[in-house]
């Protein structure tokens, strides 16, 4: 008998016509381009029409157990196999969809393209190579911000920008004294 | 450039579209050509990071780098390793990742990556050892090691997720330098850092899953502690059952190892820890109802769960349960009831099938009445679903099929693609066949069906079926009509299956024999050649010779010879030397298509689809004709009168040996023919002279009579030997066989496909074989046990009272009584309701020789789970009762 940890099939994020925002896959289930994006209209086809604005909305499609949310034009979806447990595949769309949320200001289409490098950095903070590597929403965005790696940075590898403003902030200091 | 229209063209699409995109009318070459400025000596951190994400844009819309392009992105790219920016530096990493640069580019960017790795920036360090993992081979990771089984217990959840998860893909490569990180691996275990935890544990697991003992020790001694995080907890409990599923239970004792800690895991705090032990639980093997019992609670406590991913995962779970503990779900059945008006449509589904399967007799016409508004807005797929719940749930309770015949044939007049169409028409095909009761109106709603059918296979199935099944009926007339509109109607497919439908009635029906002819007649001007072809030959048939008899076995008979041998035969006949002679078409199948390779994908769905045909209870009587073909076309079986029973296939060797054998047992009224299933496995040999030496010393009651070898078998292709025996007259003949294969080896050059020509003999241990009474018993529905219960003379039958000991529970009894008896049970009896301290089984069957033999059992279980059991048997035949006990008193 094999025993897996649980793997995360695919990551899909569409728009309200089924057209790709930012994918990922993690499986060689679908070998090429044609067969993925059969995979995202099929998936797309028959959800369209349901209401995963609320909660998280589940289904059965080609084999496959998907969880999906949508919110204004966008859809977010995550595939696992059939026999993968629901609720882990939930907990992961719930982290990549929070992670997204904070990250922006405003979750739709248009700010997800200005600011893609930021949800694809998600989409690899979440899974790597079909493993989770992290659901927590916030523990992902810091992440993706590089949170806490500027601190450590020393002072002759700044950018001149960071640098600037490390130096207005000392002037600022040495005024007030 | 011409390769760039693709995206070209979506420019063209787009404009009408006024939606705003940053990526509007982006082009390959010119983001390309912007990628130079990953070379300018002052780097601008901001313009390579939007380049870098116009890049990525690019590969995930599904554009493709050649491999020139490839190599200049990639070393641009590690000219920004210069820039401090941590930003970019983020951003480099994935591309790298995404680029993934062949094994000669990779030497580039390991110094920089190394250094990331050795960072003061624990980030840096993380995503440094996620890239070089995963574009590094093998040589490099030598050097490496010590940082990463450092990384591994790093005080930093993110340097030590990362190094993890690293070694968890490289295991595959390199499983030798990964299993050295044991000691951290294990020490990492006990992080209190949740993911890492959980990437520890799925990794330390990997390393040893080879080793049986180390992973029973990791399994006892973390159950024993406190994993704390739930994924590391879900993990935990896959790897438990696991060790439950190889370690051999203890059936005295009863009592399940671990068994404890899968039930504690359902009182955990996180949803996903509860739902992965009580699924986990759903699926020991074995399971008892005692087992069962706190996980499907807490399942029903899902089913009324407001998030629909809950719903949905508990109701798939306790579908799979209804399939093989029915009563144990019954509880959920009012939850259930609520979920068929579930927005979401596949919960609903779900929970329909569950109902169906657990639902009783009196539940029936409810839920049908749930169905049927149900089925108007749900997709084929689901509604195929529904027809294949439906057809067990008739098969179970055919004193219901008034009504679910009805359902399926209302379902039939409505739209629909062919995929459900086909389901319908088979599962009605199926209930003709089975409950005899339902024939004519079934027969009568295919009928109405074929008026207007557009397809045309179901027509030409509909149609087979009823000049088979139509002159056996009380008024065979009304079906003429029906048959006669489709010659008028429909293409020339249809045309020619209604013909050989039309002359089944005319040879098996005299009176309307005058009438048939007519019809028959006005095809002989039809346009198409088939159509017409037929009408002569059966023209000939009914008018000529008068040999009524021939004409009726030439009609209703199939042919019987592989269709793939006469096709050969044919294509190697030539016309202008001799008549064609069937007689010459070799009978001897090459390979039966139930033996044929299987892909690993489908090898699971056909074992699912094996083991559901065998919990039916029906062999599918094309592959019992089959075998009776089969057997028949041999001289040296065709005396032994009628098969009476084939059984189902029983394997004679490990999975994955060299050779391949299972066994078929067929039963005749005084002799048993087994027939091995050999497959050669070894690319390398050729087996001539295959044979299957059977030592009849542990069953001295059958004679072997006959045998007949398998002259040659290359690799890949099963083959047939046969042994037969006589079986001792009066007497139910059991006992076991053992079993020696033996053949001669030819060694053969795959390559070349030279053999020699010497060859060796050689042999192969084979498993034993054992015929037990079930053998001479044939499962039979019966549709009213009550009715044919009474129609037995009340003198016939015996009545005696057994001791069974003690037993895990009821179910556990009844399942093992009605495996030694072999027989159908009936009305749903076969399932005990959770608790129940007695419980009366019914079966029937049919005993060699031809004898009705139905059975009650009643059971009663004690405080001391000591099961008692009374059997009452009546037959026709009393000698049949009497063997029945036999077969009791002897098990």
């Amino acid at each position: 008998m094999e025993v897996s940890a649980p793997l995360i099939k695919n990551i899909l994020l569409l728009d309200s016509e089924g057209k790709r925002v930012a994918v990922k896959y993690f499986s060689d289930d679908w070998p090429n381009l044609a067969s993925k994006l059969a995979f995202e209209k099929s998936v797309f086809t028959k959800t369209q029409r349901i209401s995963a604005r609320a909660e998280a909305e589940i289904g059965m499609f080609d084999g496959y157990v998907v969880v999906y949310k949508f919110i204004s034009d966008l859809h977010f979806y995550v595939t696992g196999g059939d026999d993968e447990n629901e609720l882990i595949l939930a907990t992961v769309l719930q982290g990549f969809f929070d992670a997204v949320a904070i990250l922006l200001s405003n979750v739709e289409k248009k700010t997800v393209l200005e600011n893609l490098d930021l949800v694809l950095l998600c989409l690899d903070e979440i899974v790597d190579g079909g493993i989770i590597l992290e659901c927590d929403a916030n523990v992902i965005a810091a992440r993706v911000a590089m949170r806490g790696a500027e601190a450590d940075v020393p002072l002759s590898e700044q950018t001149i920008s960071q640098a600037l403003a490390t130096a207005k902030e000392h002037l600022a200091r040495n005024w007030a004294l | 450039m011409a390769q760039l229209q693709p995206v070209g063209k979506k420019d063209d699409d787009r404009e009408d579209d006024s939606e705003y995109s940053p990526f509007y009318g982006i082009e390959k070459g010119a983001v390309l050509q912007e990628a130079r400025v990953f070379n300018d000596p002052q780097l601008d951190a901001r313009r390579c990071a939007q380049v870098i994400t116009k890049l990525l844009y690019l590969l995930n819309q599904g554009e493709t780098f050649t491999k020139t392009e490839a190599t200049e992105v990639f070393f641009a790219v590690t000219k920004l390793f210069q820039s401090k920016d941590i930003g970019l530096r983020r951003m480099v990493y994935l591309i790298i990742k995404e680029i993934s640069p062949s094994a000669d580019e990779v030497i580039i960017v390991t110094s920089s990556l190394m250094k990331d790795m050795n960072s003061k920036t624990d980030l840096y360090r993380a995503n440094a050892i996620r890239v070089l993992c995963r574009i590094t081979d093998g040589g490099l990771l030598g050097q490496i090691e010590r940082y990463l089984k450092q990384a591994v217990v790093d005080k930093n959840p993110v340097v030590s997720s990362a190094a993890l998860v690293s070694g968890f893909h490289l295991l595959q490569s390199n499983p030798d330098i990964v299993k050295r990180w044991s000691n951290e691996v294990q020490e990492a275990v006990q992080s209190k850092a949740s993911l890492v935890q959980f990437h520890a544990l799925a990794l330390l697991h990997q390393i040893r899953q080879n080793d049986r003992l180390a992973v029973s020790k990791l399994v006892t001694s973390l159950t024993r502690g406190t994993v704390r995080s739930p994924l590391a907890q879900c993990l935990l409990i896959r790897y438990t059952s696991q060790v439950i599923e190889e370690s051999s239970a203890n059936p005295q004792s009863g009592d399940r190892p671990f068994y404890d800690y899968l039930e504690g895991c359902l009182r955990h705090k996180a949803e996903m820890v509860i739902f992965e032990a009580a699924r986990a639980i759903t699926e020991l093997s074995g399971v008892t109802s005692r087992e069962l019992t706190p996980a499907i609670t807490v399942l029903q406590l899902f089913l009324s769960s407001s998030k629909p991913v809950m719903r949905f995962a508990a109701v798939r779970t306790l579908n799979k349960v209804a399939m093989t503990h029915p009563p144990a779900v019954m509880n959920c059945n009012i939850d259930m009831e609520s979920l068929i008006s579930d927005q979401n449509r596949s919960i609903a589904t779900l929970a329909i099938t569950t109902l169906l399967k657990t639902g009783n007799e009196s539940s029936v016409d409810r839920l049908m009445k749930q169905i049927t508004n149900f089925m108007l807005d749900i997709a084929d797929e689901f509604k195929i679903v529904v027809v294949e719940a439906i057809r067990s749930l008739c098969l179970k309770f055919p004193q219901k099929y008034r009504i679910l015949m009805n359902f399926l044939s209302n379902i039939l007049r409505e739209e629909g693609g062919f995929e459900y169409k086909k389901a319908i028409v088979e599962s009605i095909l199926i209930l003709i066949r089975e409950i005899p009761e339902a024939k004519e109106s079934g027969l009568s709603h295919l009928c109405e069906f074929i008026e207007d059918c557009e397809f045309t296979y179901l027509s030409t199935q509909i149609l087979h079926l009823l000049g088979n099944e139509g002159p056996r009926t009380a008024d065979p007339s009304k079906y003429i009509r029906y048959i006669y509109n489709r010659v008028v109607l429909e293409n020339a497919t249809v045309r020619a299956s209604a013909v050989s439908a039309l002359a089944k009635f005319g040879a098996a029906v005299e009176s309307l024999q005058p009438r048939i002819l007519v019809l028959i007649r006005r095809c002989l001007y039809d346009n198409d050649d088939e159509v017409r072809d037929r009408a002569t030959l059966y023209l000939n048939y009914l008018n000529g010779g008068g040999n009524e008899a021939h004409s009726k076995t030439f009609l209703f008979t199939s042919l019987d010879v592989p269709l793939v041998n006469l096709e050969s035969s044919l294509l190697s006949y030539d016309a202008s030397e001799r008549r064609f002679d069937m007689s010459a078409v070799p009978r001897e199948m090459k390979h039966q298509p139930m033996l044929e390779k299987k892909t690993p994908a489908s090898k699971k769905a056909a074992k699912e689809a094996g083991q559901k045909a065998f919990a039916n209870g029906h062999l599918t009587s094309s592959a019992s004709d089959a075998y009776e073909k089969l057997l028949n076309s041999f001289p040296e079986f065709s005396g032994f009168g009628k098969l009476f029973k084939s059984s189902p296939l029983v394997e004679l060797t490990e999975a994955e040996t060299e050779y391949s054998v299972n066994a078929v047992k067929h039963i005749y009224p005084q002799y048993v023919v087994l027939q091995f299933n050999c497959t050669n496995t070894i690319k390398e040999q050729l087996l001539d002279d295959v044979s299957v030496v059977v030592d009849t010393s542990e069953a001295e009651d059958f004679i072997q009579v006959a045998s007949r070898k398998l002259s040659s078998m290359p690799y890949g292709a099963p083959g047939q030997a046969f042994v037969a025996f006589q079986k001792t007259e009066g007497r139910l003949c059991v006992g076991k066989f053992s079993n020696i294969l033996k053949f001669r080896v030819k060694e053969v050059d795959p390559n070349t496909g030279d053999c020699d020509d010497e060859g060796y003999e050689d042999e192969y241990q084979l498993e034993e074989l054992e015929v037990t009474a079930a053998d001479y018993v044939l499962k039979t529905v019966v549709t009213n046990f009550r009715g044919a219960w009474d129609a037995i003379n009340a003198e016939n039958e015996m009545v005696d009272e057994y001791g069974i000991g003690v037993r895990e529970s009821l179910q556990e009894a009844v399942q093992a009584v009605i495996t030694i008896l072999g027989m159908q049970p009936c009305e749903g009896t076969e399932s005990v309701s959770s608790n129940a301290r007695s419980h009366t089984c019914l079966l029937a069957g049919q005993f060699i020789g031809g004898a009705q033999v139905l059975v009650r059992l009643q059971f009663g279980i004690d405080a001391q789970k000591q099961v008692a059991m009374k059997l009452t048997v009546r037959s026709d035949d009393p000698e049949v009762c009497a063997q029945i006990h036999e077969i009791i008193g002897s098990a």
